[in-house]
């Protein structure tokens, strides 16, 4: 009885589809035909409308390792320990003498613990990754223009006209890129350029269980890296080199770099 | 192609302090060292040879084509290395059809191109113009045959003539210093552009890896021309190994003082970076830079030609302190280019570690690899002086028409 009852609707409404079909024709022939083609564009991705950037919020971060372990995955980043599109640097700062920092497998398992020390002044994660630098050294540098700056902010490497000359790696500041042992070409973050194109998130992003990683486009309005922006006071990486980095960082300590 | 993944994990214990992960790979290795060396080879030889040629120093007359023939001979073997390192050297074509004009290495096959066409092959041909006419009626065989299209095609040689030939060549000379000046001024710059690595970015580079080529060139064909020598059977010009290794000890003041005034000024200016760089010149560098550089590469030979020069010794000695003192600067030079190369990458860009290059023996980047290449501008200039004999006129048995 009750399966029949359930059944009853689901029919009703596929009868319902299926009689409104005419006017569902009639509805994308006119789209066809222009009459609402305005409707049509905004279906169209625009590059020249987004400029993509990220935050991280150090305070949030807790140095799990996920952004990396999803990042090596949805981009198919080499495993071994020294390829890295994003990784997690930890620091431990004394209250005397230099600070520590590690970052066993890029962060990739989480941190070992620590010996505890009472001398420690503070510790934090510090997640890294390419800067998408608005003027960046590493396009400058590439003999053929096989690195690049997109429309919407990203920098990103076309594989198949990269030479492999590895001029790129030396220029980027931060250690971001590395050459890709298969491919033979210089490999790093895209921000995730296949998944944003489609309106989702960065793996790593998405993948944060403490929204420690905040993504999205610093100019309009409705993003949270709007926010982000507003209530922090943030800063980048090496400002002193002028690369005018779009990552953006909240609770970034002065050793960081 | 950097050191294959089962070679860094031996070295991981070497790393002192914290690296970027992506440093674990040294991406510039002995290849790379020996590309500046063999361009400044290029620049070195010809600027000597445009000294005798533009500034008339006519007592360095018995090297002025020996020198021509040696910047051409390691001229074609320069870009190889280069090459050889490319991860795609199949798109390495794509750096002359789509440069990226922005780009300090992109401008590399344009410069080459310029020098190696325009100018090297120019001024040797103009030079041997008369030669290779006069050869190709006189030889037999395969020999006529070869002059007979090195001649291409001109048969004149009346005094007239040779007077243009002299004219243009002294043109395409007076066009050749600042081009050799551009090559390696060049190679210096890819290296000194570098804003992201402390231990590169400096204005001086381009002019420090000049004299140094300079240095490196005027020794090379000291040490080739007191060899080629010894094995013709020919007594050596002495006024002309004084000349050349006065000239040599005054580039290498001239380079010495220049890389002292930059060490200075990092000394001085104690940026971020001098902790880790002092670090990795007292760890990583001693041996190549204090010892092989400075000590052996530079004060020593520089020593030994001011007491042969300058000295009462007899020319036997003298010859000896020169020919020591040459291979000495070779020693040097290199040490120079590895330490550029490589020790700019010893140290990590967070400033806070140091890590270790370890050399291949087999392999693209390794030690066999790069022993080959030197060895190949010598097999060339060898081949190349059975067909263009660089000894002095008075020297070889050309008659005249």
């Amino acid at each position: 009885m009750k399966t029949e009852e359930a059944k009853t609707p689901r029919r009703e409404f596929l009868e319902t589809c299926g009689k409104a079909l005419p006017a569902w024709v009639v509805f994308f022939a006119t789209i066809k035909a222009g009459t609402l083609s305005a409707a049509d564009e905004t279906e169209v991705y625009d590059p020249k409308q987004h400029d993509y950037a990220m935050g991280i919020d150090i305070h949030k971060c807790i140095g799990c390792g996920r952004c990396v372990n999803a990042c090596k995955i949805e981009n198919k980043v080499p495993a071994e320990p020294y390829f890295f599109r994003t990784w997690v640097e930890r620091y431990v700062i004394p209250a005397e003498g230099e600070a520590q920092v590690d970052s066993p497998n890029g962060g990739r398992d989480g941190f070992p613990e620590m010996k505890t020390d009472p001398d420690i002044r503070r510790a934090f994660f510090a997640p890294k990754l390419c800067n998408h630098c608005a003027n960046p050294p590493c396009v400058q540098v590439c003999p053929v223009g096989a690195t690049f700056s997109t429309q919407d902010g990203v920098v990103l490497v076309d594989e198949t006209y990269c030479v492999g000359c590895r001029y790129c790696i030396q220029a980027c500041p931060y250690g971001a890129r590395y050459l890709h042992p298969e491919k033979k070409v210089a490999d790093k973050c895209t921000f995730c350029y296949h998944r944003i194109r489609k309106g989702l998130l960065p793996a790593c992003v998405e993948v944060c269980p403490t929204q420690a990683r905040v993504f999205g486009e610093a100019g309009r309005q409705s993003s949270p890296l709007r926010r982000f922006l507003r209530f922090n006071d943030v800063t980048v990486l090496k400002p002193s080199l002028n690369t005018n980095p779009k990552v953006y960082y909240a609770g970034a300590d002065r050793e960081v770099r | 192609m950097g050191f294959p993944l089962a070679d860094i994990a031996p070295e991981l214990h070497k790393i002192a302090g914290y690296i970027y992960p992506n440093e674990f790979e040294l991406h510039w290795g002995l290849l790379i060292v020996l590309y500046p060396y063999l361009t400044g080879l290029v620049a070195g030889a010809f600027i000597l040879a445009s000294l005798e040629r533009i500034f008339n120093v006519k007592v360095l007359q018995p090297v002025y084509r020996l020198s021509l023939l040696t910047a051409l001979a390691f001229l074609i073997v320069a870009p190889s290395p280069l090459l050889a390192h490319l991860g795609h050297p199949e798109r390495s074509f794509e750096m002359f059809l789509t440069p990226h004009t922005q780009s300090a290495m992109a401008m590399f096959g344009f410069v080459y191109a310029w020098y190696l066409m325009v100018i090297l092959l120019l001024e040797i041909w103009f030079d041997y113009r008369k030669e290779f006419v006069v050869w190709s009626r006189e030889r037999t065989g395969f020999k006529k045959f070869v002059y007979k299209i090195l001649s291409l095609g001109t048969t004149d040689i009346s005094e007239k003539a040779l007077q243009f030939d002299e004219k243009v060549g002294r043109t395409i000379t007076i066009l050749g210093i600042p081009s050799a000046f551009l090559l390696h001024g060049y190679v210096g710059f890819i290296f000194g552009s570098v804003k992201a690595n402390p231990w590169w970015s400096s204005v001086l580079m381009p002019i420090v890896f000049l004299f140094s080529a300079i240095v490196s060139g005027m020794a090379m064909v000291l040490l080739i021309y007191m060899i080629a020598t010894m094995f013709r059977e020919k007594t050596i010009n002495m006024a002309c190994i004084n000349k050349l290794s006065e000239l040599l000890l005054y580039a290498m003041i001239v380079d010495f003082s220049l890389e002292i005034l930059d060490f200075i000024q990092r000394l001085y200016e104690a940026e971020e970076s001098i902790n880790i760089l002092s670090q990795m010149i007292s760890n990583r560098l001693f041996i190549s830079l204090i010892i092989s550089q400075i000590i052996l590469g530079t004060l020593v030979p520089m020593a030994s030609i001011i007491w042969a020069r300058f000295g009462k010794v007899p020319d036997e000695m003298k010859r000896m302190l020169f020919f020591v003192a040459a291979i000495l600067v070779q020693v040097g030079i290199f040490s120079t280019r590895w330490n550029v190369v490589v020790g700019g990458q010893l140290f990590s860009k967070s400033l806070r570690g140091l890590t270790v290059y370890k050399t291949e023996l087999f392999g693209l980047e390794g030690l066999f690899m790069v022993m080959l290449l030197l060895a190949l501008p010598f097999v060339i200039l060898y081949v190349i002086t059975r067909f263009l004999p660089p000894w002095s006129k008075s020297e070889t048995q050309l008659s005249t028409p």
